[in-house]
């Protein structure tokens, strides 16, 4: 009976737990990507790290700040792993504003690795002013923000579409059939060759998409390969120690199960 | 070995195992716990520090802060410098030339943190008995080199990695 | 129990212990007699234990480099993720340990409720871990609030205006909860220091919760009274130590999964979006483990009387060992108490299941009947049931089979409150 019962409670428990997995009717699922950094020794591709920080820098960073990262976060184990003179460099080529001097008077300089990525508009307001009223969101924990994660940011990369008949859409607004809603105030950005990879690779929309997604699921957890590492010791230690505790309490209980 | 001892050298056996890596686990555990404590990533990509020095005049000295510790710059007359180098190393309770606490060819420059080594005050500066620093908190006096004369001060105060970028810019850290 | 007797052995500690007779509560904790047939079901007190210790030195930690300012809040959180070592894990067991702690609680009650521990003379047991459960629930949505993303204001927002529904000053309690007028700078700092506070207020009484099972003692999977110490029972130290030990383990073992391996499934996303005043999400939705209690309120559709029925939800509880007028503890001999017992539970989950899905159409009318039978439950069937039930043969100790016949509930009891 308890066997039964505990069946039973784990079953309308998972219901409970997720109930996310129920709660999408308005719009389709977004594609099913074979990322490298999932599953439990998932890791971040290296390559496609590197290119998605490029398509960040020469596509996305024009509308969206990723405020909560610094340069030289690109340098860090785990992620893009630029060497220390590349992040220099790419610190370097950014107008960072710091102050107050001497006269009380802020001042321009190039960024350093210790400076957090430059946003491309002084503060919200400005932002959403610059693109039609819509604020294009920080960047730094987007796919963390969004229900669907990776997979639903590559989809709307990849999601524009000429709208279906019937659907009339305004000045500044594009159709795409990933988007809650299939409304978005985002253009679509992405058309094959538009940035030239330092590593040759050919980039189509489909690979850039990929990429900037890859850099972007970085950037919400730079932490995901040190978590799964540690996670899988941990989870193996857990285990080790449990069936050794279990025996102790064998033996420990054999004296009392003697005499019942 | 009969088999109630075989029994009990495996219960002994598998109890000290227990104990083992259970123990293990709980100092690793402790280790993140502490480390958190320990500066931040941001706080050690903070190292350095430039510093415009084309206004001061001779003679003169500022004051920035790197580290969120307080950096004296002082740029010394050709007096001072003499007067450095004559101190016999005799009276200094920590000796140290004057030439090894400047850069070379830059002699006039003095780069140090302004920290007393004795708790951490700030000195104050054209104070105190030798023409340099002076702590108000327990009275250690350093010279126009920055090294202790007198007081309850241990070393001289402590001089940060710095050079410089041009002649008009010097980077610490 | 021996605790009269117990003297230390050395000089020193005997000096010390009749002055501070810490080694005297010591002996008592470790020989402290424990029904023998505890089953897997009773290892969730340890199990709470452990979940309380670990939120509070995570909780300690957090608050070292958490800032409680509306501006800065979600950023510091980011800071925590970022740069802070080890942050991410420890923010991670923090915000998936309040998770498993619910976990953990909801199965140490239903525990109770199956077996009947709640019964004389635990009543005071039960009530004040009741309390606890109340205050983790109000620590829970406090923590919440702090990383201030969108769920975060959006939460605080819909559960700060439950007191708006109050009667006359109903507003004004709202104000003075937010202090602004509406949740704002003012109401993170004070949710920030409440949520430091109540976890020590959880910790005084967890140690009177156990200061009063020692009591009367552990009840147990037969619910039957025993004589202690016998041979129905164990000295905690080693035998339900170990076990307790072994049962943590393996609860930590899937608390590890979630850290490690989707350390954001039982969250939101939203609230990695910073809290927005103009924007409310769509889909307001609470902490999985209050979903039951959001449907009930959800389920009424006049404002004060929603809340009013959420809160009884939770009272009704304090009542329960004066409802139930059974005279047999353990529903393993309570063959319809144990039908309604299921019933219950499925219940509650289908409440939870309605409490994440939007309120209208079908969802709306099956959270009205689970809260109509929520209510039954306890105001009809546990009373009623308890009267006509006929209960099986209860044994008269937990060494011994049932006899044939079995015992009458009512002579067991009697014979064992002679011993």
């Amino acid at each position: 009976m308890k066997k039964f019962n505990l069946k039973k409670l784990l079953a309308v428990a998972l219901i409970t737990f997720f109930p996310n997995l129920i709660n999408s009717a308005e719009q389709i699922d977004p594609i099913k990507v074979n990322w490298s950094f999932k599953g439990l020794t998932g890791k971040f591709d290296r390559a496609s790290l590197q290119r998605g920080f490029q398509v960040y820098k020469e596509v996305c960073s024009s509308c969206h700040s990723m405020q909560y990262l610094s340069y030289r976060n690109l340098g860090e184990p785990g992620g893009p792993e630029f060497s220390d003179e590349e992040v220099k460099a790419i610190a370097a080529s950014f107008e960072v504003t710091d102050g107050p001097d001497n006269q009380g008077e802020m001042f321009t300089r190039p960024g350093r690795p210790s400076d957090m990525f430059v946003s491309p508009h002084p503060n919200k307001e400005a932002a959403a002013a610059a693109n039609g009223g819509a604020y294009p969101p920080d960047m730094s924990v987007l796919v963390k923000a969004r229900k669907g994660g990776a997979n639903y940011i590559y989809s709307v990369l990849v999601g524009y579409e000429d709208p279906p008949p019937g659907v009339k859409l305004d000045q500044g607004v594009y159709y795409n059939k990933y988007m809650i809603g299939n409304k978005i105030k985002m253009p679509n950005n992405l058309e094959d060759g538009l940035v030239e990879y330092a590593d040759g690779t050919e980039s189509t929309v489909d690979q850039m998409a990929k990429d900037v997604t890859t850099f972007l699921a970085w950037s919400a957890e730079p932490e995901l390969e040190e978590r799964h590492k540690l996670g899988v010791k941990v989870i193996i230690y857990l285990i080790l120690l449990t069936i050794l505790v279990y025996l102790s309490m064998k033996k420990i209980w054999s004296r009392i199960d003697s005499e019942m | 070995m009969s088999k109630e001892e075989k029994n009990a050298n495996r219960r002994d056996f598998l109890f000290t195992a227990s104990y083992t890596v259970g123990a293990v686990g709980l100092g690793a555990v402790v280790w993140p716990l502490i480390d958190q404590m320990n500066p931040d990533k941001a706080q050690k990509a903070l190292a350095t520090t430039e510093v415009d020095i084309s206004q001061i005049e001779p003679g003169k000295s500022i004051t920035v802060l790197w580290r969120g510790k307080p950096v004296f710059l002082k740029r010394r007359t050709e007096e001072e410098i003499a007067e450095a180098r004559a101190v016999r190393m005799d009276d200094l309770p920590d000796p140290q030339k004057d030439e090894e606490r400047v850069k070379e060819g830059k002699d006039e420059w003095l780069v140090m943190l302004g920290v007393c080594t004795h708790l951490g005050c700030v000195p104050l500066k054209d104070k105190g008995d030798y023409n340099g620093w002076f702590c108000p908190c327990h009275g250690s006096h350093y010279d126009v080199s920055g090294r202790v004369r007198k007081g309850p001060a241990p070393t001289n105060m402590e001089i940060p990695k710095f050079e410089f970028v041009d002649n008009n810019t010097i980077k610490i850290g | 129990m021996s605790d009269h007797e117990y003297q230390p052995k050395s000089k020193a500690g005997k000096w010390f212990n009749d002055r501070l007779p810490l080694l005297t509560l010591g002996a008592h904790l470790t020989d402290y007699p424990t029904p023998k047939n505890l089953n897997y079901w009773w290892t969730f007190g340890g199990i709470l234990t452990f979940c309380l210790i670990t939120q509070i030195v995570t909780g300690i930690v957090l608050a070292m480099h958490y800032v409680a300012h509306a501006d800065l809040a979600f950023g510091s959180v980011e800071h925590i993720m970022r740069n802070v070592n080890y942050g991410w894990l420890i923010r991670y067991i923090h915000s998936n340990g309040a998770s498993m702690f619910f976990l953990a609680v909801y199965i140490h009650i239903f525990r109770s409720l199956f077996y009947g521990s709640y019964k004389s003379p635990r009543e005071i047991i039960w009530i004040l871990g009741l309390l606890i459960y109340l205050l983790m629930m109000a620590a829970a949505f406090l923590g919440y609030v702090l990383p201030w993303g969108q769920m975060s204001f959006w939460g605080a927002t819909v559960i700060t205006n439950l007191f708006s529904a109050i009667p006359l000053v109903g507003e004004s309690i709202t104000t003075w909860l937010w202090g602004a007028y509406s949740v704002d700078n003012p109401t993170l700092n004070r949710f920030f220091s409440l949520h430091y506070l109540f976890p020590f207020l959880i910790l005084g009484l967890v140690v009177l919760h156990i200061w009063a099972l020692h009591i009367p003692g552990n009840n147990n999977p037969v619910g039957i009274d025993i004589k202690k110490p016998s041979k129905d029972t164990v000295p905690f130290h080693p035998y339900i130590t170990i076990k307790d030990a072994f049962a943590l383990l393996m609860f930590m073992i899937i608390f590890a999964g979630f850290v490690f391996f989707s350390p954001n499934v039982l969250g939101h996303s939203d609230n990695y979006i910073p809290a927005n005043p103009l924007v409310t999400p769509a889909h307001i939705v609470p902490e999985w483990y209050l979903l039951p209690f959001y449907a009930i309120l959800r389920s009424v559709p006049d404002k004060l009387g929603g809340v009013i029925l959420m809160f009884g939800a939770i009272f009704i509880l304090f009542v329960l060992p004066w409802l139930d007028t059974s005279k047999v503890r353990s529903a393993v001999f309570r063959p319809i108490y144990r039908q309604f017992y299921w019933i219950f539970v499925i219940d509650v989950l289908m409440l939870g299941y309605m409490g994440a899905m939007p309120a209208e159409g079908i969802y709306l009318v099956l959270a009205r009947v689970g809260t109509i039978y929520y209510f039954l439950h306890f105001l009809v069937v546990i009373p009623l049931v308890g009267f006509f039930e006929k209960t099986d043969p209860i044994p008269m100790s937990i060494s011994e089979p049932v006899l044939s016949g079995g015992a009458e509930p009512s002579l067991a009891k009697k014979d064992n409150e002679k011993i």
